[in-house]
Formats: C-alpha cells, sequence, structure tokens
C-alpha cells in the first residue's frame, strides 16, 4: 500500500471510520432497496455482509464503486465524500475528476468476472496500472506478473480470457483489481458463478489476500465458512437494514436475532 | 475495343476505386464521431450526432452532390467535383455507419464498463481501451454491406461529371454503339469489385475475431465436414 | 448572389409536379419490390438447386451493382429487344427489381425469424402445405418484417434522383432543367433538398415508431 494511503489508513483508524455510510437510502421505484443506512468501517477492516437476496447487499458495495448513486444521504472514504463535493461550504455534486481521485482507492470483483475479453490475460491486468497509475509498460508488467504467481496463473499469461476456466477467470480479475493496490477490495459474490471446486480455489487466494495485506475488505458472498475465516465483522441484512452485527463467531454461532438463524439454517440447508 | 478506349476504362475503374476509398475513408471518421456522440452524456453534443444523421441520412447523396456542386459555388464555395463527390458520397454513408458505430457500442454489455469503471479509467479511456475494440467486431459485417452500398453509389458522380467507370462506361457507348454489351461488362466489372471488397473485409473480420481471442470461424470444408468437438 | 425568393417561388410549382412524379415512382417502385421480392425469396427456398442456386446470384449480382447501370441497360438494351416502355415504366421497373433483391433479404430472416417449433407444430397437425404458409408462417413473419420494408421504401425515394439520366421528370431532372434554363441552380436545387427531408424525415419517424411497437427493442445504455 503507497505511502499516502498508509498514513490516510492510519488517521481514519483512530476514529475507526475510514468508510463511512450516512443516512443512506435508495429506492428502485416503490422498492426501498437501503432505509437510512448508517454504518462505518475502519481501515484495514474485514467485513462480510451476509443477508436473503434483494436486501441491499450488492446496493452497498455497487454505491461504492460509484456505479450507482444514493437517493439521499452520503457515503465518505477517508477524509473525502464519494458522490459529493465540498464547494462553498455547501455539499454539492462531485464532478467527475473529483470522483475519479476518491475511487482510486476502491476497486472490485465482480460476480461474473468481467475481464475483458479483447485483452490477454497479462494485458487485462496491466491495462489499468499503465494507463490509469501511470506506470510505465514495465513496472505494469513486474508488477501483474508477481499477482499473476499469487494466483497461480503466471503460465497464462498469453492466453485469452475466453480460454480459460471460470475459477481462473476469477483468479485473473483477482489480480487485475490487486494491480491497481487499492485501500479497499470489494468482493461482490465472487464464487456465486463457479463450480463448489473451482469456488475453492478462488477462496484460498482471497485467504491469502486476506492474511498478507491490509486491505480494507468488503465482501457479500454465501460462503459461510470462508466469511468465518476472513471477517473481522459480519452485517446481517434484511430488507434495507443492518438487524444484527458481530463477530463471526457470534454471528454464526449464537445469532441473537430470530430472522439471522432461520436465514443461517436456510444457507446451510442448501450447501 | 481501341487501346483508347481502354485507357478510358481503366482511367474510370480508378476514379471509381479512388471515390470508393476516400469516401470510405472519410465517411469512417464521420461515423465514429456521430456514433460516439450519440453515446455522450451530453446532451449538446448527442444532439449534434442525432441531427448529423437524421440530416443525411434524409437527404439523397445524389441531390447533395449536386448542391455541392451546382448550389455551394453561389456562396463562394467552389468545389473540385472530385472533392464535391468524395464529401457528398462520405457524409451520406457516414450518416448510416454512426448507426453501426452507435448499435456497436451499445451491445458491448454493461459489465464490461463496469468492470472499467472499477479499475478508475476516464470515459475516453473506457470508450477507447474498452468499448470500442470490442464494438468494432460487431460493427465489421454491417460496415462491409455498406461498402458495398457505397461502391455502388460512387456510380451517381457520373451524373456530375467525375469520370468514374460509368463515365468512361458511357464513353465506350458513344464509340462503340453497342449498349448491351458495354453495359453488362459494365455491371460484371462492378460486381467483380464488389467481391473484392467483400473479401477484404471478410479477412478483416477473421483477424479482429482472432485478436478478441475468439477462435477462428471454421473453415467452409470443416463445416461441412462436421467439426470434430472439442 | 444571394437567395432570390421571387425566384424559388416562381419555381416551386414545377417543382411540385416533380414530386408528384418522385412519389409516384416510389410507391410504383416500392409495390414491384414487394411482390418481385416475394417471389425471390420463394425460388431461393426452392427444394430443386437448379432454380434455388441460379435465383440466388441473380439477386447477389443485382444487389452488388448499381441501379444507375442496371437503369441504363433497362433503358438502352430493352427497345432492342422489341420491349418499348416509357421512361417512367422503365425507372419504376428499375427500382421494383433492384430494390426485390432487399425486401427478400427482409422475408427471408423473417421466415428464419419463426421458430423450428412452428413448422414442427404445423406438420404435427397435418396441415397442406399452401395451409402452413398462409395462417402459420407469414402471420408470425411479416409483422416483424414491416419496419425494414419500410426502411428500404425510403432509402428508394431517395434514390429515384437517379432516374434524371434515363430522362424521367422526377424532383431532380425538374430542377436541372430549371438551373440550365435559368443560369440559376441555387433555388431548385436547394429546395428539392429540403423536400426530399420533409418527406423522408416524418416517414422515418413513422417507420421508427411502428419498429419500437412491432421489434422487441435493444437494451437501452
Amino acid at each position: 500500500m503507497s505511502q499516502s494511503a498508509t498514513e490516510a489508513a492510519l488517521t481514519s483508524r483512530k476514529d475507526g471510520q475510514f468508510i463511512h455510510f450516512d443516512k443512506v437510502t435508495k429506492r428502485f421505484g416503490d422498492n426501498v432497496v437501503l432505509n437510512d443506512l448508517c454504518f462505518a468501517m475502519g481501515a484495514g477492516e474485514r467485513v462480510t455482509l451476509i443477508g436473503p437476496s434483494g436486501s441491499g447487499k450488492t446496493t452497498i458495495l455497487r454505491m461504492l464503486m460509484t456505479l450507482m448513486q444514493p437517493d439521499t444521504g452520503t457515503i465518505r472514504v477517508g477524509e473525502d465524500y464519494l458522490h459529493h463535493e465540498e464547494r462553498g461550504g455547501r455539499l454539492v455534486e462531485a464532478s467527475e475528476a473529483h470522483i475519479r481521485k476518491v475511487r482510486q482507492r476502491i476497486t472490485m470483483v465482480f460476480q461474473s468476472f468481467n475481464l475483458f475479453p479483447n485483452m490477454r490475460v497479462l494485458r487485462n491486468v496491466t491495462e489499468a496500472p499503465v494507463h490509469v497509475l501511470g506506470l510505465s509498460k514495465e513496472e505494469a508488467e513486474e508488477r501483474a506478473l508477481g499477482l499473476l504467481a499469487m494466483v497461480g496463473l503466471d503460465h497464462k499469461i498469453d492466453s485469452y480470457p475466453s480460454q480459460l476456466s471460470g475459477g481462473q477467470q476469477q483468479r485473473v480479475a483477482i489480480a487485475r483489481a490487486l494491480a491497481m493496490q487499492p485501500d479497499v477490495l470489494l468482493l461482490d459474490e465472487v464464487t456465486s458463478a463457479l463450480d463448489p471446486e473451482l469456488a475453492a480455489g478462488v477462496l484460498d487466494v482471497l485467504r491469502d489476500v486476506a492474511k498478507t495485506t491490509d486491505v480494507t475488505m468488503l465482501c457479500v458472498t454465501h460462503a459461510m465458512k470462508f466469511a468465518r475465516d476472513i471477517s473481522h465483522r459480519v452485517l446481517m441484512f434484511c430488507e434495507g437494514k443492518i438487524i444484527e452485527a458481530a463477530p463471526p463467531e457470534q454471528m454464526f454461532d449464537s445469532p441473537e436475532h430470530e430472522r439471522t438463524r432461520s436465514f443461517l439454517q436456510s444457507v446451510l440447508e442448501e450447501s | 475495343m481501341s487501346p483508347q478506349l481502354f485507357a478510358y476504362l481503366l482511367e474510370g475503374l480508378l476514379t471509381t476505386l479512388q471515390l470508393t476509398i476516400g469516401a470510405a475513408a472519410l465517411g469512417l471518421v464521420f461515423s465514429f464521431a456521430a456514433g460516439i456522440a450519440t453515446c455522450s452524456p451530453n446532451i449538446v453534443v448527442r444532439g449534434a450526432g442525432r441531427c448529423y444523421i437524421e440530416l443525411f441520412r434524409g437527404i439523397s447523396a445524389l441531390v447533395l452532390l449536386f448542391w455541392f456542386v451546382f448550389a455551394l459555388p453561389y456562396a463562394g464555395w467552389q468545389l473540385d467535383p472530385m472533392w464535391a463527390g468524395i464529401l457528398a458520397l462520405a457524409l451520406n454513408i457516414g450518416a448510416y455507419g454512426a448507426e453501426v458505430v452507435r448499435g456497436g457500442i451499445v451491445a458491448v454489455p454493461v459489465a464490461q464498463i463496469e468492470a472499467a469503471v472499477a479499475l478508475n479509467f476516464t470515459r475516453a479511456q473506457r470508450m477507447r481501451l474498452v468499448v470500442l475494440p470490442q464494438a468494432i467486431a460487431r460493427m465489421l459485417p454491417p460496415f462491409g454491406n455498406l461498402l458495398i452500398e457505397l461502391l455502388k453509389g460512387t456510380s451517381v458522380a457520373y451524373i456530375v461529371l467525375i469520370p468514374d467507370l460509368t463515365f468512361a462506361g458511357q464513353i465506350v457507348r458513344n464509340a462503340t454503339g453497342d449498349s448491351a454489351s458495354v453495359f453488362t461488362a459494365l455491371l460484371i466489372l462492378y460486381a467483380v469489385l464488389a467481391v473484392i471488397f467483400t473479401t477484404i473485409v471478410r479477412l478483416i473480420e477473421r483477424r479482429v475475431a482472432k485478436s478478441l481471442g475468439r477462435p477462428p470461424t471454421p473453415g467452409f470444408f470443416a463445416r461441412i465436414k462436421g467439426v470434430k468437438s472439442a | 448572389m444571394t437567395w432570390d425568393w421571387g425566384y424559388a417561388w416562381e419555381t416551386l410549382p414545377q417543382l411540385l409536379d416533380g414530386l408528384g412524379v418522385t412519389v409516384l415512382a416510389t410507391l410504383a417502385g416500392t409495390a414491384i419490390a414487394l411482390v418481385l421480392g416475394l417471389i425471390f425469396t420463394v425460388l431461393r427456398r426452392s427444394s430443386s438447386r437448379w432454380i434455388a442456386i441460379p435465383t440466388e446470384i441473380l439477386v447477389e449480382f443485382i444487389r452488388s451493382t448499381p441501379l444507375l447501370v442496371q437503369l441504363f441497360v433497362l433503358f438502352f438494351v430493352l427497345p432492342q429487344a422489341g420491349i418499348e416502355l416509357s421512361a417512367f415504366m422503365t425507372g419504376v421497373i428499375g427500382l421494383g427489381l433492384h430494390y426485390a433483391t432487399y425486401t427478400s433479404e427482409v422475408y427471408r430472416s423473417g421466415i428464419e425469424g419463426v421458430p423450428a417449433g412452428q413448422w414442427e407444430a404445423a406438420k404435427a397437425l397435418n396441415l397442406p402445405a399452401r395451409r402452413v404458409w398462409t395462417s402459420v408462417i407469414l402471420p408470425q413473419a411479416v409483422p416483424p418484417s414491416i419496419p425494414a420494408l419500410g426502411n428500404y421504401a425510403i432509402a428508394m425515394f431517395k434514390e429515384t434522383p437517379q432516374l434524371t439520366v434515363i430522362t424521367v421528370m422526377e424532383l431532380l431532372s425538374v430542377a436541372r432543367q430549371l438551373g440550365a434554363e435559368n443560369y440559376r441552380y441555387l433555388e431548385p436545387v436547394t429546395i428539392i433538398g429540403v423536400l426530399f427531408l420533409a418527406l423522408s424525415l416524418p416517414t422515418a419517424w413513422l417507420v421508427r415508431r411502428m419498429e419500437r411497437r412491432l421489434v422487441p427493442a435493444p437494451r437501452p445504455v
């Protein structure tokens, strides 16, 4: 992690609020997906969101990635607002330049990988570091090769995504995200589109990332074992609200809320 | 046929090729400019793109060409007929091409753009590095059709006395008096040109498919024999 | 020199006559293209390759060669074969023949768009071949084809000025004549440009509205 990012991480760690949702509401038509949501994450914290589908978990990730705007409320990352900026003491809609500055610290791994089909594996990983971070081609390739080795795909750098299995594609996508050296890594159901044995490989890579870096992670997942292994905190969502928040052991072993218990029960039966 | 007439035909053929390739190149620029403009978030840019498309699709290339050659001089603009021809044909084909470009862009999955946002590309980079390279593969087949339309369309240049293939055909007909064989030969020449252009576009299509990491489309014989499943 | 309203006004009646010829040629040409295109489609689908392949080649040939040269062929060669037609009729036939190759393509994709299950169902009901076409296939194939056919009618409208080369007195011919007589082209040539827009823009808009209703829309950006 870069020097300035680490400093920022430390300052925000003091008040324990690196990422801060303040009264965020999001509706799709009549459907209220997020209802006056407030929650915060410290720098380096790893949080997993669980809950029935349609409860707004993915919406939170998509808002953090600026793929969606909140209807009301604000989101802060470090010292900066994400969708807004202060101008003349007032909070106004953020300019593209402001969004890009804040978004630099965040990246996301998607359920359906979303590798660029027109680029070989190596270029998928180097493209953004070269064009966004301004690295030289050599620097970017060196970084990419290191990351691809970490995810066990350094022998596939010349393949096109269409020539890889889903699990391999997702591991490339993880390398691509990490090449941006993000402060925040968003994981949106990254194994939902994979067969169990391929999913295991992807989750192992992510366990490694959690162990060896201090990147802030926010995951939406149905892989409860994985959530237990990596999370500092688990949040249970229901109908756009957090109904329970606890460390993983407590959440999985002795959930307080009735709704959490029935949800965990149904997930267990499924797997 | 005398060598003189043959030379006319050859020159006409070259002029037709110049018109086609010149208008295709310029039309490609118009296509991308207007096609990308119609996908802009800025309403003024989008409106300008839309206006260009509607205006030049609504008016025929021949009338436009006539206007350039006969009306524009009143405004003090005397275009060389050849350039007027290229410009009129390019403006016209560019309006159709812009729709092709737009269609190709719109067909790129939203997820690809989201991935590009997650990597913090600028809007222009998203278009240049992610969307367009994927969209171009989809644009090529319709572009190939437009190229043939353009080739056929160049024959109207004859009406404003640009010495193209059709013009040369008229000269030969006047000299020989044999309408049937001259015009039939002319049709065959155009058809041969069309086949050549189509073949070139197909070859480009294959290369682009390869650069997108798609397996090359099986050859003719592989297809009729049934490809061994991998 | 600037725009001369008086001259523009004077030329208008003759230009409107030309517009009438242009519209009439478009309508008649479209009618021919619609019928001839259907005939091409049926012949191309023929089970005899002695019919299907030559038709296919003929259609490809007509479609990849210029309408203008085809008009010359019809205009100069037909009389040699003893077929005497007016310039207008020759032009209409030329337009219809040329655009039949496009309408044939539209019909074909319309027919191919009917799910295979429909053919099988019709067969299972033991319907006679003609019934299969008239009550099962065509009712499903035609509506989605209408916008594409409409677009080709507009395209044909914009190609009618080419009839000027065989002396049909449509819009462009009238404008050329006026320009030559008065040594002034600006007004007539500009007016016909505006007339083309005035007709093709609303028609294209109508077709697009129809398209939205009849053809599933692509996903918006």
